[in-house]
């Protein structure tokens, strides 16, 4: 990544020991692995995708938080029905910024927040009943298309069966209702929760309907959630390069686009984390290659374009696209140009996401601020060293949780796009279909790579290398900017964004010199740190 | 008021052995609640004669939090109280939360007040410790007193040791202590002697050997305790023995649970003649 100042550092090695000194030595021993101090030379392994150690606070999720919040949360038109006590219902009622349009008929139920609200005597007696009612009422008074039950804790330790309860609903009802086994304690992170999401999704949905949109050029994008309205972005330059969008898993989606996902020609993967699987079974079902592609960062989002006219080979494609990123790229210039004077050389650190991390390196590098710190909160080894440690990964016990489909080519749906010989012609081009390197190989030299930051450790490098800047979701955010360091969310964006593409990128050029020029972060010293506490005297001696 | 709760293998004789307790102690004019703490609700089938108890949870499934008391207790043999708190179908839900549910519900609505005048609640608590919900009786100070019904057979005395850690978890906050080992006798070879050692190495006592007859089972298809149906029965008097032994009882301890190889051994010591 150019642009980067070189700055002096304190020396990483001495502050991960600094680090790793405050653990029993056990904990030690296993968040060592989970740190690395980036040597590019060198082929650096790190642990991730393990349980967290008991004690440790983290900024993970669960299981349901990841089925119910992420995958499933931004598609409008699909009622999600939280089976269990209310509190798992409410803190995923839209809490997540992500954004959607109505859709044409309006049927738009992602204001609404869905639960059965067990009850004591529900969890004595089972759950099964209320939850049939429940479907039942949503169903009276929505007619939805669709309903998704989602399990918490609770029902799987009482052992309810939605799925059984589900299909006899779907039988009753004639709509598709079918159930998430996600109860949080499932899995090592929300990224279980994703898995299960989309496998179900796979299963229930996608290919239920063949009638194909029309355009030149069908693709679909996966792993785009639409916070802040980051897809809407992306949709208005697909239209523009002529590009038709078959459906977005998911942001500003709709259960629909879903079903017919698989008349698309390409995939394109933004978040490899949350989805890479499920464009590996779109491949060997339906035929349809996948490209991993970034959207944030100027740079990055032009480069992806370019990827994609390669992909088609058209020359009025190529030139839409070129002449999309002409008009695009001025207003990204100026922008850079007016904040670059003010972020040059400053420091960020980004711990967020499964991909979040990584992509968001990229704005920064374009104003010329180094990511001197980085990690993942649910990530697997190969979104950091890439998808060439997938032949190695150990299946482990927590994976093994989590159902693993079985794909085979669909006799009547699947449809080779691409020969073996033109795929090996487009990699000749440049373009690397289903490959992924993964943030380690992309970080400048010394930088510091964790994975599953603790609260602990986020302090010392905050206190360490005084960040201008630090990203990660809510649960951090209060105890960063008390150490009088901006603390940018990059799950919600604050209130701000959409930060994907050209006019994201100028949006956030222009936030981080307002965030982290703020001169309020000065006045954060409270007064008896710099001057001593009140002394008195004795009047009468 | 001695609060009292009967644990033990599955199977092994607990509500039989605790309803004809009960009637021993109830002829000697004590006043007592008896709390069923298992699904089936066949806690207190003897002393009703017969099934006819509405359960705590049912009742609060079908009326609400708005229950009386006297919706929940009926008068059994002796008399005595009778309750059984009842829980799902086997497979369903959570039998142990009903537990916790039906036990903190008996005491908002003051059925161990002290206008009740009790001497004695029972506990008939459900197999094993299973989980969270079993251990209830045990736990917060709901019952001071542990019997485990036992016999010579090698998985009674597995449960029994088990029963025993359970208490010891428990002994702490909850104050809970074992009182004895009820023998239950399913005529197993020098089952007297092993129970008794057994006891003595749990740091406990074998308060009493209920030898195996008949009667018992004579009685129960009756729907009725030995004391009841047959009065001058022998074995309605070992019942009475070790009601008067209960009622005298003062031997409570913080039991030591054994190491598996240990209890093994025991068994071969005894076992093998």
């Amino acid at each position: 990544m150019e642009n980067v100042e070189k700055v002096i550092l304190p020396d990483g090695e001495m502050i991960k020991e600094d680090i790793l000194a405050k653990y029993p030595p056990k904990v030690a021993k296993k968040r060592n692995k989970s740190m690395v101090f980036n040597d590019p030379s060198k082929d650096q392994p790190i642990q991730s995708n393990v349980r967290t150690v008991p004690g440790i606070i983290t900024q993970r999720g669960c299981c349901y938080a990841g089925c119910k919040g992420v995958v499933l949360g931004p598609t409008r038109d699909i009622i999600n029905l939280t089976h269990g006590p209310i509190g798992c219902g409410f803190y995923s009622w839209l809490t997540r910024r992500n954004q959607t349009r109505p859709g044409p008929k309006g049927d738009n139920y992602m204001p609404y927040c869905f639960s059965t609200d067990m009850q004591d005597d529900n969890i004595v007696f089972g759950g099964e009943k209320k939850l049939k009612e429940a479907i039942q009422e949503a169903y009276d008074i929505f007619h939805p298309k669709a309903i998704g039950i989602f399990a918490t804790c609770p029902v799987g330790l009482i052992g309810d069966d939605i799925h059984s309860v589900a299909k006899e609903m779907k039988e009753k009802l004639g709509i598709n209702i079918f159930g998430f086994s996600c109860e949080g304690y499932k899995g090592v992170s929300q990224s279980a929760g994703h898995h299960i999401a989309n496998n179900q999704i796979f299963k229930h949905v996608v290919g239920l309907d063949d009638k194909k949109k029309k355009g030149k050029f069908l693709i679909n994008l996966l792993g785009e959630y639409n916070i802040g309205g980051d897809a809407f972005l992306i949709e208005d330059l697909f239209e523009r390069c002529g590009l038709t969008l078959v459906s977005t898993f998911s942001g500003n989606s709709s259960i629909d686009q879903f079903a017919n996902c698989h008349t698309a020609d390409l995939n394109l993967v933004m978040c490899h984390r949350s989805i890479n699987y499920v464009a590996d079974m779109m491949e060997k079902k339906f035929g349809i290659p996948w490209m991993k592609i970034n959207f944030i960062g100027a740079n990055a989002s032009a480069a992806s374009l370019r990827q994609i006219g390669k992909y088609f080979d058209d020359k009025d494609l190529y030139q839409r696209i070129e002449k999309v990123i002409a008009e695009e790229m001025p207003a990204v210039e100026a922008a850079r140009k007016e904040v670059m004077p003010h972020t040059k050389g400053e420091l960020a650190m980004i711990f967020v996401g499964g991909s979040r991390a990584h992509h968001y390196q990229e704005l920064f590098a374009e104003i010329g601020m180094r990511t001197i710190a980085a990690g993942y909160e649910f990530a697997h080894k190969d979104d950091y060293e890439g998808r060439k440690v997938l032949p190695s990964l150990k299946v482990d016990a927590d994976s093994r949780n989590i159902e693993e489909l079985v794909v085979e080519k669909d006799p009547e749906r699947y449809k080779l796009r691409k020969t073996q010989e033109e795929l090996r012609k487009l990699e000749k081009s440049g373009v690397r279909m289903k490959e992924y390197d993964g943030m380690i190989p992309e970080m400048v030299n010394k930088s510091f790579i964790i994975d599953d930051i603790s609260q602990h450790e986020t302090d010392m490098l905050i206190a360490k290398y005084k960040p201008a800047v630090f990203c990660a979701g809510i649960k951090e955010k209060y105890t960063v900017q008390k150490n009088g360091v901006p603390m940018k969310q990059l799950h919600s964006y604050d209130y701000g964004g959409p930060f994907a593409v050209f006019k994201g990128a100028v949006n956030f050029y222009k936030e981080m010199d307002r965030t982290i020029n703020s001169r309020v972060w000065g006045l954060i010293k409270p007064p008896w740190d710099s001057n001593p506490e009140i002394t008195a005297t004795f009047v009468l001696e | 008021m001695r609060k009292i709760a009967i644990y033990g293998k599955g199977g092994i004789g607990k509500s039989t052995t605790t309803q004809n307790t009960v009637a021993g102690l109830a002829e000697l004019g004590k006043k007592i609640m008896v709390v069923g703490c298992d699904p089936k609700a066949d806690s207190t089938r003897l002393l009703l004669g017969g099934l006819a108890q509405k359960t705590v949870l049912d009742t609060l499934r079908e009326e609400g939090e708005d229950i009386d008391l006297d919706d929940i207790i009926k008068e059994g043999f002796g008399p005595t109280r009778c309750v059984e708190s009842g829980g799902p179908e086997p497979g369903v839900g959570c039998a142990g939360r009903g537990i916790i549910t039906s036990i903190n519900l008996l005491e908002q609505l003051g059925a161990y007040g002290d206008e009740h005048e009790l001497e004695y609640a029972f506990y008939d608590v459900l197999g094993d410790v299973v989980c969270g919900g079993f251990a209830m009786p045990m736990r917060e100070g709901k019952a001071k007193e542990i019997y485990i019904v036992v016999s010579g057979e090698m998985m009674a005395m597995y449960a029994a040791n088990n029963i025993c850690k359970g208490i010891v978890k428990f002994a702490d906050s909850g104050g809970v202590r074992l009182a004895g080992l009820i023998c239950n006798s399913r005529q197993v070879d020098n089952e007297k002697e092993m129970i008794e050692e057994f006891a003595k190495k749990l740091g406990t006592q074998m308060i009493h050997f209920v030898p195996r007859d008949n009667m018992v089972q004579k009685a129960e298809i009756n729907r009725k305790t030995v004391i009841e149906y047959e009065p001058q029965h022998p074995q309605a008097d070992e019942y009475r023995m070790l009601a008067k032994e209960m009622d005298a009882n003062e031997m409570l301890v913080i039991p030591k649970p054994m190491e598996i190889e240990v209890l093994e051994h025991l068994l071969v010591e005894f076992g093998i003649v």
